[in-house]
């Protein structure tokens, strides 16, 4: 039966489908879930150590105090299986034991936790939980243990640790022009704006935790495997989340004490943790030293370029940033070495934070590339051209799609690149010196395996499920988008409904997959639907399954390298009597293959390019070598940019239809703003005070110190 | 954060009645910064007095020309006072430069005067601390003190006072009035409210247990053009690492004379009289700025992280001097 044709959706600048219910206070976040039954509280007691055991604990006064209704330790946690060993394939899937023993492993590990019927209740209870350690030793500062770094087995996502392209020693020992320049990266957060949460609940031996995940598969199978019970009897449902960025990939402690709470108390508990304690419990953007080196001709040609990185990890878990991961595609210089090493310290190990990889690389490569350029006296935006390649240098084949040089170009034209000032403090507004900056961003594009189901009901109403999540996205817009247009029903007709683990299984959010992975599985769904329509005249449901692989079955993702690029630009003024720096405009072009929807992906673009701007400017979480905690641990001294740091930031994406990426031509946009855009930032404060900044932030000390 | 009673005071004599009987009740007005504290467990008071809606939140023009802010004027309501934008410039520039538009809203201007440090190791129960915890230690020597004091610190104690209405009140000569439970009232001078850390920084300021603030008093304007000036790690919601409150009587190009307070470098508002005292006595202005900038940071001394700021300050006060003055470098 035949079904009406409407305009085109997939594209348009639809605004959300979810907005309403958000900005009305409809959409329940993972603490605001309603149910049956009034749940107790939860609250964590932190470790107040870097290392040692819990020697004793005295939970009788929280016991005593009123309305509390348990306090579970070490004592009287269930049992768990072990953590196990710092490596594993499946991490995010992998069981996490909390409470399992006496040992602390990192400063806010959580040592006690106190249910009560009412939160005040938990929370005072949870003051009078006295603790007695036996304190060893932590082993804090990176620089300190420099010594003692290794060579993990592989970097994050499986990549090389180390990989070598040609000589790169002789070409930089041929030079003639080189670069060689050590960077620090801060360690940072991902400060998503709601906290980690969840209620769990049980009936009978079944438990179903509403929390706030990123990739609901993967916190399924990590509980059942920390309650050690089958992946059947756990429901994880996660319809909204206020952020993720990376922190919430995987299952942390209030999913596993909230599911404890529960089932001993046999009603629902629900838990979040405090900002101070999503500063210690859910990991962190690595503090990182790295060390480029470029050479090149005088003309500007690279003829080698080099990027050695040596990062904070943690003896529990290991995570190794890929920070020097995108140096190998990005540039085509005949010889490119590449370098990871891992430093273990007593802390929480690091994570996945927007952009793993790319967000602190091109911070140190895009400066050093900067450096390059003015001490050859080129145009940084040529000599970036001068330097493109379309064969990936170390994968040896074509791009799929590559427009670096047309977001360079374009993105110079609108922004008035050819109105820069040519040398650093050339430029003058009244009491501040003014620069500009360009850098260049890259980001792998990945295909995830998904799954997703449509349904046309008899009124041609249109259902899509997925176990998919919305992290603030706009996926639920996206994916109504594509259903509807290739139903050709208007966009009110579709429901979306995302984030059950009932729904078929998806890669989750992460890693700026998640886009282009539900959204060719709905595709597929929904063409199987319309396939099976065309066939009757009958009206009744029609329901189809459909699917994508991912690129590790897909034969294009061996043929061609993958990657999304861009090119920011910023304007920067720095006060010359007090340092202070400030963004004055900001854009950034952007070739991202075929855009699902353009206002929500520009947002995306927006929002990645601010935290650019914030993580070169402004974020350090600043760890005690003493105790071993984020001294600045609220969002009062740990600074994120205000609204009045980031007047204007604007952001276009050129024409692009990547038809190797999937069926629907459309690349991964989540990560793609930040990568680069803090490089920007620094190189137009170079430009400003003729001061370069290798320490970040870059806060107004090192540039009046410079 | 402990469990505690609350009551709301019917007026000021009663409030400060209230909180002298037990040695473990404190006053609340807008609880921006108290509730925080209590919530982290360092502020643990068993009882609370609310003072936010006593009939302290006027401001009247005094006889001498001066103006009297009830102690309850929320920090916003201060700020846009015509009154004050019209002759007291240098206090609504600084109470705007503070905090966030929400929490002007709730701030009050004796709470604000009274609000604790920053200092991230006083907010957190887990480290050692003089402050909180007397004869502990404290854990900003040799540790993160970007933030900590360059003057007038002690060993004890290198804590920074964070207002920035203070700044602005302590150039402008306010007086601090309060009464005690038994109905006594006193003004003390904003220079001789807050003490110094070397006798003990757990007691911050001169005031005693139950001592309520009722209003603040500004005498009339100093001559001349006033600019406050506040530095800080990003545009706006961050306290000042240096701030700079200056009053510059200028003629033709001519200094005669000024006032200089500084924030963010010391536990209270740093005002130092010989800095004033250059100002005028050099015929040209940059030389008696420059001079002034050196007096002000006499004897300053850096803990590690802050070193900067004794350079900042100077640099800061050389420019804003220059701005009031309207002699642009
Ligand atoms: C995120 C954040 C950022 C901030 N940024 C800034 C900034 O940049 N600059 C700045 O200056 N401030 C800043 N502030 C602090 C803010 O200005 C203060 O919290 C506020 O002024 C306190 O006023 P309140 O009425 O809420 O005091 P409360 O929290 O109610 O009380 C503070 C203290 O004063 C006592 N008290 C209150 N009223 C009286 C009275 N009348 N007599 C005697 N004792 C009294 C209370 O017992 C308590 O000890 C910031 C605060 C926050 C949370
Ligand atoms: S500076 Fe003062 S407030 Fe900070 S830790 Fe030291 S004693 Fe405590």
């Amino acid at each position: 039966m035949a079904l009406d044709i409407s305009a085109n959706p997939i594209g348009q600048p639809v605004d959300r489908i979810d907005g309403r219910l958000k900005v009305t206070g409809g959409a329940p976040y993972a603490y605001e879930h309603r149910l049956e039954r009034a749940p107790a509280y939860g609250v964590i007691v932190p470790a107040t150590i870097a290392k040692g055991r819990v020697r004793a604990i005295d939970a009788a006064g929280a016991e005593a105090a009123p309305g509390v209704l348990l306090v579970m330790t070490h004592r009287n946690a269930p049992k768990q299986p072990a953590f196990g060993p710092p490596r594993a394939s499946a991490r995010f899937a992998r069981a996490r034991p909390y409470l399992g023993d006496d040992r602390v492993r990192h400063w806010g590990e959580p040592v006690a936790f106190v249910v009560a019927e009412t939160f005040e209740a938990a929370r005072a209870a949870a003051a009078l939980v006295t603790v007695e350690y036996e304190a060893e030793t932590p082993a804090l500062g990176l620089e300190r243990h420099l010594k003692a770094a290794y060579a993990p087995e592989t970097i994050n996502v499986g990549m090389k640790t180390d990989t070598s392209e040609g000589d790169f020693e002789a070409a930089f020992a041929a030079g003639p022009v080189t670069v060689d320049a050590t960077y620090h990266v801060a360690q940072q957060h991902h400060m998503a704006l709601e906290p980690h949460a969840a209620i769990a609940s049980w009936d009978g031996d079944e438990v179903t935790v509403r929390t706030s995940a990123q990739n609901v598969a993967n916190t399924r199978k990590a509980l059942a495997a920390t309650l050690e019970i089958p992946l059947e009897k756990v429901r994880i449902m996660s319809p909204y989340v206020g952020g993720g960025f990376g922190g919430k990939l995987g299952m942390r402690a209030e999913v596993v004490l909230a599911a404890f709470g529960a089932r001993a108390l046999k009603r629902p508990v629900k838990v979040a943790q405090t900002r101070q304690q999503v500063f210690s419990n859910v990991g962190h953007r690595p503090e990182a030293i790295q060390k480029v080196r470029l050479s090149a001709t005088r003309d500007g040609r690279l003829t080698g370029v080099s990027h050695e990185v040596w990062m904070q990890s943690s003896p529990i878990e290991e995570f190794a940033e890929q920070t020097a991961s995108s140096t190998r595609a990005l540039y085509g210089a005949p010889s490119i070495l590449t370098r990871h090493r891992l430093v273990n310290l007593d802390m929480q190990g690091g994570e996945p934070v927007r952009a793993p990889g790319e967000a602190p690389g091109l911070l140190a490569l895009e400066s050093a590339v900067d450096e390059l350029a003015h001490k050859l006296g080129l145009d940084p935006v040529e000599m970036r051209i001068l330097n493109d390649t379309q064969i990936d240098p170390e994968k040896k084949v074509p791009f799929s799609s590559r427009k670096l040089v047309e977001c360079l170009r374009e993105g110079a034209a609108r922004f008035g690149w050819s109105d820069r000032p040519k040398a650093p403090r050339e430029r003058r507004d009244g009491p501040t010196l003014i620069g500009y900056g360009v850098a260049a961003a890259i980001r792998p594009n990945y295909l995830g395996p998904c799954a997703a189901t449509v349904r046309v009901a008899e009124d041609r109403t249109v259902r899509v499920r997925t176990d998919m999540t919305d992290i603030g996205t706009g996926t639920y817009t996206i994916l109504a988008q594509v259903a509807a247009e290739e139903l050709g029903v208007p966009l009110k007709a579709v429901t979306v409904e995302l984030g059950d683990s009932r729904f078929p299984v998806s890669p989750g959010s992460g890693g700026s997959w998640g886009a282009a992975s539900s959204a060719s599985a709905v595709l597929d769904a929904a063409r199987k639907v319309k396939a099976e329509m065309a066939r009757t005249d009958e009206a009744r449901v029609f329901e189809a399954t459909g699917s994508v692989k991912g690129m590790r079955e897909t034969q294009s993702y061996k043929d061609f390298s993958q990657y999304c690029f861009g090119a920011h630009f910023a304007e920067v003024a720095v006060d010359e009597d007090t340092g202070e720096i400030r963004l004055r405009r900001m854009l950034g072009a952007f070739a991202a293959g075929r855009i699902l929807n353009a206002k929500t992906a520009r947002s995306q673009m927006i929002g990645g390019m601010i935290w650019g701007v914030s993580s070169a400017l402004f974020e350090e979480a600043v760890v005690d070598p003493r105790f071993g905690h984020v001294v600045n641990g609220d969002l009062g001294e740990y600074h994120v940019a205000a609204h009045a740091d980031v007047p204007n930031v604007d952001a276009f994406f050129v024409d692009e239809h990547d038809d190797k990426a999937n069926p629907l031509g459309a690349k991964g946009v989540g990560e793609l703003g930040i990568c680069g855009a803090g490089a920007a930032v620094a190189n137009a404060v170079f430009n400003a005070t003729g001061v370069r900044v290798r320490e970040f932030p870059i806060t107004l000390d090192k540039v009046l110190i410079g | 954060m402990t469990p505690f009673t609350y009551e709301r005071a019917i007026d000021a004599a009663a409030a400060a009645r209230a909180v002298a009987e037990r040695p473990d009740a404190a006053f609340i007005a807008g609880g921006t910064n108290l509730v925080d504290l209590m919530k982290l467990g360092v502020a643990r008071p068993k009882h609370l007095v609310d003072v936010s809606r006593l009939k302290l939140d006027t401001i009247a023009e005094s006889e001498d020309g001066g103006l009297f802010i009830g102690a309850q004027v929320k920090n916003s309501a201060l700020a846009a006072d015509a009154r004050v934008r019209g002759a007291y410039p240098l206090l609504s520039r600084a109470l705007l430069a503070g905090a966030s538009g929400q929490l002007r809203n709730a701030a009050s201007t004796g709470g604000n005067l009274l609000q604790r440090t920053r200092c991230p190791y006083f907010t957190n129960t887990a480290t050692p601390c003089n402050k909180r915890s007397p004869g502990s230690g404290c854990s900003a020597l040799g540790g993160f003190n970007r933030i900590h004091a360059v003057l007038g610190a002690s060993d004890a104690c290198i804590a920074t006072h964070p207002s920035d209405m203070a700044v602005a009140m302590t150039a402008l000569d306010a007086q601090v009035r309060t009464v005690t439970g038994d109905g006594a009232t006193r003004e003390i001078p904003m220079s001789g409210l807050y003490r110094d850390p070397a006798q003990g920084p757990e007691a911050e300021t001169v005031l005693t247990h139950g001592e309520l603030i009722t209003a603040v008093r500004l005498p009339p304007p100093p001559p001349g053009r006033q600019v406050y000036r506040k530095v800080r790690d990003r545009a706006s919601y961050a306290f000042a690492l240096v701030s700079v409150a200056a009053v510059v009587d200028a003629r033709d190009g001519q200094v005669l004379g000024g006032r200089l307070a500084l924030g963010g470098v010391a536990h209270k508002p740093w005002r130092v009289s010989e800095a004033e005292q250059t100002l005028g006595a050099e015929s040209r202005p940059e030389a008696s700025f420059a001079a002034a900038a050196d007096a002000a940071l006499k004897g300053a001394h850096g803990y590690g992280a802050n070193d900067f700021k004794i350079d900042l300050a100077k640099r800061t006060i050389r420019r804003t001097l220059a701005d009031a003055a309207g002699v642009s470098s």
